[in-house]
């Protein structure tokens, strides 16, 4: 039996529903001191003086860190991916010195007996801070004679780019249509759950340092922490056990982390620290803001001809984790379309806010928005439906695989690997009742009901390299160990390399302990992001299954003194084809491989003892993960509230490893992504003061605001690696705006209203925009024109 | 009265714990860090996200949003509380796994009180509508899920609820 494939209920669920789940603020080591950091409340400012006296003095405060105290750690935070195109590559201090650049950057450290002390104590510490002019908004910090938020960085570009291939001014310049947008893409935050936590322990006997640590990246994290601790990597563990939430903010290597190591360090006892949820919206770092001016060329079909698109990307006031977003937008700006020619520029701009990684979708929102919108305008303009704008343009499954002169940052080419594209349009319109909803749209408006529908597609380059292991154990007791340095922060590994492991062992996957994200398991691999676990790990383990599966008929082989060929692992024993009864278990075959005392008789160049493999998997390129989300929306135009009538995913991840996790990614990606379409916008006022810190001005929909999602599996398996998968972690996010902004244009054509924005912000962004499209008419009233 | 420290005493998951705590302690963190109860989370402290979601006398709250001292005398149950005796998944769990309605883990133990509250006081809640469902979740927060396969889960628990709601009054 196959359990690939299967919709096996997840293996790591029992202890997380018996509240036997491990997270890092579960752990609490004997002797254990807590920790509160004193941040910025200013945008820019100088420290003129930090007086910590008073703090240090309040009884149960065992330490207070400035910058000045920081002594044998390493004091600059690293680049975490550096890049020859950025040209300052700014990183922050572990605790600012002279300067402040946003708010919520850690001034001060406090270690005392319990948290509640800690943050009594901060309040004592008294920072004088002269404020300096602070760059907020990203139009303003890259407009001539902006702030600067870097003394030697005058104009606060921090790195740029060009990419593009074919001559796109030329083809524009020849196109028999054009069209010029600006787009507005706000920043958002990430927001898992469970806030950022650090524990720290050292053990002075062994010179051993303990990390439990929220991080996406246990392995680059133990890296960092011993380098700028002064380790050796193999001093120091770092153990991700259930994380409650990623997406891209806990992939990120923070100061604290580094504090709470150094503090349990310098105080020889353990030391944790846990976020709150207000400084989660200071200083976890959230989304870019893009700013986007795009000039499109097409024919008269619709066609596109060529695409120029010059974008600012804020980057905050730092830039640890480089270009890796803006670069992913420009590589992902033409969607699922054949486009001739293609120039787009970026530059990376500094502002006094927090600095900015990738979020589930890393870039891939905002290019969908582009691309998709673009779409929809070529549609108004040529009076053709959007979705056959779309089918003309989309490339078919015949030019597979069809191949863009581009490269992408893991060095591989973007190419569109495999699927069908128009069948899964089609699908989408079917299941979304787009032609039924056209032809009962003017009846609605009739009778003052706005109705509208829209697809919109998504691609995304997954799966890419460099590498990821996986070490699959059949221990001589039985127990079967799978383990991997991807961390699982809710993506169901521990049940997918369980179903994975199972089928090339003859086992049941209940049978298999999947261990992620503890450095003393197994310490290769860079971690989770960019919907990679299951292509990078999933083909790592198979690899290393298939390793024990060679080795386990090797043995059983000498053991049964039958031919290797002649064997099969199924039901926990290796046995003879056809005649089961005769064989042997997996564990005696691992005691036989590890024998006490005796002689082995094996190729000492090859020879490994026990029933044990590691795999690896480096793919050369990734894999292109695509498919649309289709809606029907109902627009009050009265009060601007949209209601979802409708909401349909059908999307290509190939090989469906197991069908529950991959919806329930899918669907809690498309959830995430109407929290970006709709509600969730980092704002901050124009001394770069943080207004979204709550939960109460930051708005997570809630299940009332999601509605029902549709999701279909269209499975092309990728030519690119054994299994077949490409990655689907952040495919359900990607064009949720899009769709949803072009179903509720659709249900407002009557007035003209067009948005150009993400997210929308509410009933009275699009109550504004009904507003805006009837002033621009010059009508008094906002009432409909058009077909109604 | 010790260093400012009150005498609580509560029954928690049908256990008696006594403790003394600053009268600013919040409950979520007596619960967490006192009794070592871990599988209630904090997510937001300021009760919205309903992560720390408990049973008080019954009624499900936000511990992050009361103080242990308040909860003098009180009947908590926590997410430890919910499965059986012999530690077998109460249906309510068990469908929350059977429906995937949990990823990352981190919201479930609060979804798994709000929504027992629910079931509990809503013997025919398998008929009512999602939106009705949704409207009852609606306290808690889920980054990963989407929310659907919670509803699900709920649904198909309700059975379970309204069985045991007829035992009891027979």
């Amino acid at each position: 039996m196959t359990h690939v494939g299967s919709p096996l209920p997840r293996l790591e669920d029992a202890r997380l529903l018996a509240g036997r789940g491990r997270f890092t603020d579960d752990v609490h080591p004997d002797g254990l001191l807590e920790a509160h950091v004193l941040r910025s409340p200013h945008g820019h400012a100088r420290i003129a003086r930090i007086d910590a006296a008073a703090a240090r003095a309040l009884p149960g405060v065992v330490a207070v860190f400035t910058f000045d105290d920081l002594v044998g750690v390493e004091r600059q935070m690293p680049m975490i991916l550096p890049d020859r195109r950025i040209l300052h590559p700014k990183t922050q201090l572990l605790l600012a010195a002279e300067v402040v650049r946003y708010v919520g950057e850690p001034v001060a450290f406090v270690v005392a007996e319990t948290r509640y002390l800690a943050e009594d104590a901060a309040e004592l510490i008294e920072v004088a801070y002269e404020p300096l002019p602070a760059a907020s908004a990203l139009a303003d910090a890259a407009s001539p004679g902006g702030r600067p938020v870097h003394a030697d960085v005058p104009d606060n570009v921090a790195g740029a780019d060009e990419i593009g291939f074919g001559d796109a001014a030329a083809a524009l310049a020849a196109s028999p249509r054009r069209l010029r947008r600006r787009f507005d893409l706000a920043r958002g935050h990430a927001q898992p759950l469970e806030p950022r936590a650090t524990v720290a322990r050292f053990d002075a006997d062994t010179d051993l340092l303990t990390v439990w640590d929220t991080t996406q990246g246990p392995i680059p994290a133990r890296a960092a922490l011993a380098a700028m601790l002064g380790l050796g990597i193999d001093q120091v563990r770092v153990i991700a056990g259930d994380i409650g939430g990623g997406f891209g903010p806990k992939m990120v290597l923070y100061p604290e982390e580094v504090l709470v190591a150094h503090a349990a360090m310098r105080l020889g006892r353990p030391v944790k620290w846990v976020e709150d949820r207000m400084e989660s919206f200071v200083a976890t770092a959230s989304e870019r803001e893009q700013i986007h001016e795009v000039e499109v060329g097409f024919d008269e079909e619709g066609r596109l001809l060529g695409l120029v698109d010059h974008f600012w990307y804020e980057t905050g006031a730092y830039i640890p984790y480089g270009l890796n977003t803006p670069f992913v937008t420009t590589m992902h700006l033409l969607g699922l379309y054949r486009v001739p020619a293609l120039a787009v520029s970026f530059q990376a701009v500094f502002t006094n806010r927090m600095f900015v990684c990738p979020y589930r979708g890393a870039g891939r929102p905002y290019s969908a928005f582009v691309i998709e919108r673009i779409m929809d305008l070529i549609a108004r303009e040529l009076g053709l439906e959007p979705a056959e704008v779309r089918r003309r343009n989309l490339i078919p499954p015949e030019a597979m695989p069809y191949r863009y002169p581009l490269t992408y940052w893991d060095g591989g080419p973007v190419e569109f690997d495999s699927g069908d594209y128009p069948g899964m349009l089609e699908e989408a319109l079917a299941r979304v009742g787009y032609r039924e909803i056209r032809a009962a749209q003017a009846a609605a408006r009739g009778e003052g009901r706005y109705v509208g529908v829209a697809a919109a597609a998504y691609c995304e380059i997954t799966g890419i390299g460099p590498y990821e292991g996986t070490r699959v154990r059949v221990q001589p007791g039985g127990r079967i160990t799978v383990a991997t340095g991807v961390g699982s922060q809710g993506q169901g590994h521990h049940t997918t390399l369980a179903q994975i492991v199972a089928d090339e062992l003859g086992v049941a996957p209940e049978r298999i302990e999947v261990t992620v994200g503890d450095t003393a398991q197994f310490d290769w691999g860079i971690g989770s992001f960019a919907s990679r676990g299951a292509v990078t790990a999933g083909n790592a383990a198979r690899i290393a299954a298939r390793k024990v599966a060679r080795q386990a008929r090797e043995w059983a082989s000498e053991m049964l003194e039958v031919d290797a060929g002649d064997l099969e692992l199924a039901e926990g024993s290796v046995r003879l084809k056809g005649v089961p009864e005769v064989g042997v278990p997996l564990e005696e075959i691992a005691r036989r491989a590890d024998p006490a005392r005796g002689r082995i008789g094996r190729d000492p160049e090859t020879f490994r003892p026990g029933l044990e493999a590691d795999g690896f998997f480096n793919p050369a390129q990734g894999t292109m993960g695509a498919g649309f989300h289709a809606c029907a929306v109902e627009v009050d135009p009265s009060t601007g509230t949209v209601a979802i009538l409708k909401y349909v995913v059908v999307h290509d991840c190939g090989t469906v490893i197991n069908p529950l996790i991959v919806e329930g990614q899918v669907v809690g990606g498309a959830a995430l992504g109407i929290g970006g379409a709709f509600y969730e916008r980092v704002a901050y006022d124009e001394e770069a003061q943080l207004l979204t810190s709550t939960y109460m001005d930051y708005l997570i929909p809630t299940a009332s605001e999601v509605p029902a999602i549709d999701v279909v599996h269209f499975e092309s398996r990728s030519p690119h690696n054994p299994l077949g998968v490409k990655g689907v972690g952040e495919a359900g996010t990607l064009p949720v705006a899009p769709a949803l902004v072009g179903a509720i244009e659709d249900a407002l054509a009557p007035f003209g209203a067009t948005f150009m924005t993400m997210p929308l912000a509410g009933p009275d962004a699009v109550r504004a925009a009904i507003r805006a499209a009837c002033a621009a008419r010059g009508e008094e009233g906002c009432r409909a024109s058009g077909p109604v | 009265m010790a260093d400012g420290k009150v005498a609580v005493a509560l029954t928690v998951n049908g256990e008696r714990r006594e403790a003394l705590v600053e009268p600013r302690l919040l409950l979520s963190d007596f619960i967490r860090h006192v009794l070592r109860l871990t599988g209630t989370h904090v997510g937001c402290e300021h009760g919205v996200c309903g992560a720390c979601t408990v049973l008080v006398d019954g009624a499900a709250c936000r511990s992050c949003l009361l103080f242990a001292v308040q909860a003098n005398g009180a009947e908590i149950v926590t997410v430890e509380g919910l499965a059986g005796p012999d530690g077998a998944l109460a249906p309510l769990q068990q469908a929350f796994r059977d429906c995937h309605a949990l990823q990352c883990g981190y919201c479930t133990p609060g979804f798994l009180i709000s929504a027992h509250a629910f079931l509990r006081d809503t013997p025919d809640a398998a008929e009512r509508s999602d939106a009705e469902i949704r409207s009852a979740l609606s306290g808690n927060l889920c980054r990963c899920t989407g929310y659907q396969a919670i509803v699900k889960a709920v649904r198909q628990a309700a059975p379970a609820y309204r069985e045991a709601g007829l035992e009891e009054r027979r």
